[in-house]
């Protein structure tokens, strides 16, 4: 009996098929054409799952790029093939939506180091004929956009309409429009940063060692071993999702209140239901994500910092770009505060970018991203048709 | 389908601010411009449909800065205060301060940065040297609360109300030049540009300014 607790978390397969055959379309690169890291290795061959939605138009004008964040993956407005649950950002992305598939085509892949379907950890290794575990390169987000980009490349689209991303999304979108200036007409960083601050490395480092401490994780060979670290994960999973909420989201969601009693029963049973709450959220996550690429996912982060190669400075990131920039931040985001949006937007300023700034009122804390926030709905669909009728795109009825 | 036809009649029928259609007049067609507490966007909108600028703007309260970029606007939200400091010098053909210098903390530092920020700077503010206000302080001893100064002293955001003449004292020691300045009466009417100054200022309930800085090198 360890960690959380024994009925916590149910049996998982070692390693799951989405790995190596997602159910989303995969494009892979094979050793002719390596990625080339910025830990200075090669990792070849590589692959990209990715899914799509609407049409590319005639000019291959309309693609957006929608970046996830953390623990999503590229199923943003389709069901997902492991939970069976809509998509992650189905409130956002669909015909008539804000991000508007009748008038946009909409691409959204997992990244590089991700567990469902993209080369990651899990992946087989094709020196060895074994996973990789932990002698899969340390990557970082800068990777991740590269990996991307070889996949617009292979579309074949030139200039991407917008790249949109909340959280790590964000810091692609960030990339993105700092790395390819020409390719990037919109550019939507949502409740995000332009470095990983020392608390987020903070909490990251204590959902890294939760899963280290984990036995079955076994240096990073549990596929070998036939394990799981799924206490271990479904512990960081929990001090991460704390982080992802606020104070007063959860007073409101949960209160003291006891979980399916009346009364304390002096134990360490989940009494309590935001216990409850934490544990399922634990455990249903185990299921669908990977350990290892988790631990490479949250170091991505970290190492996290668009000043670094801009001579410290931010703004030298964005020198000369023409990109129309619209940043979000929320109120009650602790985890990327205002204060973080409110430097990218600076930074933009330096530069005289076109740049607007939103900061909405929400008391859901860093989730609220994904939430029905109607006046940051509002915001997205009105930068977003702005800026096609700025490159030419037509209004939206034109091609329902 | 019918509150739409009505909203878009209204909406064209709107009559633009008296200072709007003069800075309108001011700004040359395909220019820069940002504007500083923009608002809902209003002179955003109108230089825009009007001479084809390529427009920005900052403004303070959250929900109007969401309004305009809702409306496709490119607007920050942000401080007159605080934010001018990132912007590059001559960024900008046109950075105006509509109606809104008497609200901000340092004026003198708002003033000199739109000049650097702009190649020109445009402000407009309520003329506290208007004979009412004069007559309503002298005979009732209070502050006045009229149209242009709707707010009772408490709760005004205006920090630093000045006169017509207040400003152009504060355009001399910043070196800016006053190309045009033009100051309207209560109805509306732009006042003959033929009056001297002590006249606009008594008969003047706003006025504006177009400003060209000259980049010191001791700034």
């Amino acid at each position: 009996m360890t960690g959380v607790s024994p009925n916590l978390v149910a049996p998982v397969s070692r390693r799951h098929p989405e790995v190596d055959t997602p159910s989303s379309p995969v494009v892979h690169f094979d050793a002719s054409a390596p990625l080339r890291l910025a830990c200075q290795q090669d990792l070849a061959p590589f692959s990209i799952a990715y899914e799509t939605y609407g049409e590319l138009n005639a000019a291959k004008s309309n693609a957006i790029l929608i970046c996830h964040a953390l623990t999503a993956d590229q199923y943003v407005a389709s069901r997902h093939p492991i939970t069976g649950k809509p998509g992650w950002w189905d409130n956002m992305v669909g015909p008539g939506k804000p991000i508007d598939t009748n008038r946009f085509y909409v691409i959204c892949s997992n990244v590089v180091g991700g567990c469902m379907g993209s080369t990651g950890p899990a992946s087989i290794n094709p020196k060895t004929g074994a996973p990789y575990g932990l002698t899969f390169p340390v990557i970082t987000v800068g990777d991740m956009v590269e990996a991307q980009a070889r996949l617009i490349d292979y579309l074949g689209i030139d200039q991407l309409f917008a790249v949109i991303g909340g959280s790590m999304g964000g810091m692609q979108c960030l990339e993105w429009a700092s790395r390819y200036k020409d390719r990037v007409f919109a550019a939507v960083p949502i409740a995000t940063a332009a470095w990983h601050s020392s608390q987020n490395i903070a909490f990251h480092e204590v959902g890294r060692q939760a899963v280290m401490a984990d036995p079955e994780w076994s240096g990073g060979d549990y596929y070998a071993a036939g394990k799981v670290p799924k206490n271990g994960l479904a512990v960081a999973r929990m001090a991460a999702h704390i982080t992802y909420l606020s104070e007063e989201a959860l007073h409101r969601k949960f209160g003291r209140s006891l979980q399916d009693r009346s009364a304390l029963s002096f134990s360490f049973n989940a009494e309590f239901q935001v216990e409850s709450y934490l544990r399922h959220q634990g455990s249903t996550f185990v299921d669908r994500f990977d350990a290892n690429s988790y631990l490479y996912i949250t170091r991505a982060l970290d190492y996290f910092d668009m000043r670094e190669g801009a001579g410290g400075v931010l703004a030298n990131a964005f020198r000369g770009t023409k990109t129309r920039f619209c940043v979000v931040s929320f109120t009650s985001d602790w985890l990327y505060p205002t204060r973080e949006s409110r430097e990218i937007v600076q930074a933009l300023n330096a530069v005289a970018a076109n740049v607007s700034f939103v900061e909405i009122e929400s008391d859901k804390g860093h989730d609220a991203f994904l939430l029905e926030e109607p006046t940051f709905f509002a915001t997205i669909r009105g930068f977003l048709n702005a800026a096609a009728m700025k490159r030419g795109l037509g209004p939206a009825e034109a091609r329902t | 389908m019918n509150a739409p036809v009505t909203g878009q009649i209204l909406k064209s029928a709107k009559i633009p601010r008296v200072d709007h259609e003069l800075i309108a007049e001011m700004v040359e067609a395909g220019s820069r411009v940002l504007d500083v507490g923009c608002g809902d966007g209003e002179l955003l909108q109108l230089l825009s449909e009007r001479k084809g600028v390529d427009g920005r703007g900052v403004e303070l309260q959250r929900d109007k800065v969401n309004a305009c970029v809702a409306h496709g606007l490119s607007v920050i939200q942000g401080d007159a205060d605080r934010d001018l400091d990132n912007y590059p010098d001559q960024a900008f053909d046109y950075a105006i301060l509509s109606l809104t210098i008497q609200a901000t903390r340092q004026p003198k530092n708002v003033l000199e940065n739109l000049l650097r920020i702009g190649r020109r700077a445009i402000v407009s503010f309520p003329n506290f040297g208007h004979w009412q206000v004069r007559t309503k302080l002298l005979f009732s001893g209070r502050m006045p609360v009229n149209d242009n100064l709707p707010d009772e002293w408490y709760l005004t955001p205006n920090a630093h109300l000045c006169t017509i003449r207040d400003f152009a004292d504060l355009c001399e020691l910043v070196h800016a030049d006053v190309e045009r300045a033009v100051a309207f009466n209560a109805s509306g009417a732009r006042l003959p540009i033929k009056w001297s100054l002590s006249m606009q200022n008594l008969f003047g309930e706003k006025a504006v300014f177009l400003l060209r800085g000259h980049p010191a090198p001791h700034r």
